[in-house]
């Protein structure tokens, strides 16, 4: 890849995970269990939306064609969008969206803390700007966790079966492929080994003070970073494209 | 040609569209102006995702315009991130006045802006938006909002 490409590409990776799970975030708007995790979900979604347009607009930058960020935000087909299987899993109930959020956010602010440092300043200095927020976002989440984990039996059996669910797509976020490696190599950017040793370590923690049982090593999913999803992908994309595709060049 | 102390003189004009009560130079997300080739005003957004910050570059560019400045450019500048910190002891004055508690560092009591009494509780992580908490005051017993330390 040339000079350029590596961020381009990153970039836009990293803005499909914020955007995807923005997504997930704005739908449990009306649907959240309480009003003020409705503002909560309403906030963040909003972080994430705009992360997404910052890496967007930034990946465009470098790759010189003109693409702007709704552009890659909403016309590119299923098999461009390169964001972890993770963000894309449905809501499910309170503690699928939880956990989830607990899991990604573990990962991510530890990413955005590396690519503070990393050799391209346009995605150091997002990173720099988000990390903030998702800071804010874990301490949300966790918050939630320890209460539903060590809440009542009911609560606590659906956390732990959330956690048994989703346990299977966290090996994607350290599983570096080509672009992780060229990112590192020529970037000073993320080491995925040494992320996923202090991830372990600090979800760990977490889930033993919610009273909840780390999940044995098992079989990991994995096609997300290369453009192959799960079945869920398809109807996600259908309900937040169906705008632009349908009415191409649509302005307010 | 203008001179660059005349150009931050009439942005300390323009509000912040979400709370009115705020200068954009209040608010610190004036980062630079830059006379040299038409003006150049570099501007730091909030949050990722606030939503004034396009209504903000706008006005921006509207106020020049207003004075006369023909050629005005916006540089959106991330690094390094805007934080509450900036926002200027005038700023938190006028917050305080508009009913809205000032950011404080996390081991400082956060006092109500209608009695200052520093019986304070938080309602709700979030308010009306995305940078806002909801507390009330056990004293007076008016709910009000605090301006999150970012």
């Amino acid at each position: 890849m040339s000079a350029r490409e590596i961020p381009a590409t990153y970039a836009t990776r990293l803005g499909d995970n914020a955007l995807i799970l923005g997504q997930r975030m704005i739908e449990l708007v009306a649907a959240s269990p309480e009003l003020e995790e409705e503002l909560a979900n309403a906030n963040f979604s909003l972080d994430y939306l705009g992360q997404a347009r910052l890496f967007y607009t930034y990946a465009g930058e470098c790759e010189g064609a003109g693409r702007t960020e709704d552009d890659f935000a909403f016309q590119r087909p299923e098999q461009e969008y390169r964001n972890l299987l993770l963000v894309e899993q449905p809501n499910g109930h309170f503690g699928d969206s939880t956990v989830r959020s607990v899991l990604f956010e573990s990962w991510y602010v530890l990413l955005l803390d590396a690519l503070t440092r990393c050799d391209d300043e346009g995605i150091a200095a997002i990173a720099a700007r988000a990390i903030k927020e998702v800071r804010y976002h874990l301490r949300h989440s966790s918050q939630w966790l320890v209460r539903l984990g060590d809440g009542t039996g009911e609560s606590h059996a659906r956390a732990q079966a959330s956690l048994d669910d989703l346990w299977r797509f966290t090996g994607e976020m350290f599983a570096a492929d080509a672009l992780d490696d060229a990112m590192l190599g020529e970037f000073n950017g993320p080491d995925l080994v040494a992320i996923e040793a202090e991830w372990r370590s600090n979800v760990a923690a977490i889930i033993t003070e919610a009273t909840l049982e780390l999940p044995d090593d098992q079989w990991m999913a994995s096609g997300g970073k290369q453009g192959e999803h799960t079945e869920h992908f398809g109807f996600l994309l259908a309900e937040m494209q169906y705008l632009q595709r349908t009415y191409p060049g649509a302005e307010w | 040609m203008y001179e660059s102390d005349q150009i931050l003189e009439w942005l300390s004009q323009v509000p912040d569209p979400e709370i009115p009560v705020l200068t954009i130079t209040d608010l610190g997300i004036v980062r630079d102006v830059d006379c040299s080739d038409g003006v150049t005003v570099s501007l730091t957004p909030t949050y990722s995702g606030c939503p004034a910050t396009e209504a903000i570059e706008a006005s921006v560019v509207a106020a020049l315009e207003d004075q006369g400045v023909s050629e005005v450019r916006i540089k959106r500048v991330l690094s390094p991130p805007w934080t509450t910190d900036w926002i200027s002891d005038d700023g938190r004055r006028k917050l305080r006045v508009y009913g809205i508690a000032p950011p404080e560092r996390r081991d400082r009591p956060i006092a109500c802006p209608r009695c200052d009494s520093s019986n304070t509780e938080i309602i709700s992580e979030f308010g009306s938006t995305a940078c806002k908490a909801s507390y009330r005051c056990t004293d007076c017993l008016e709910p009000f909002e605090y301006f999150k330390c970012l």
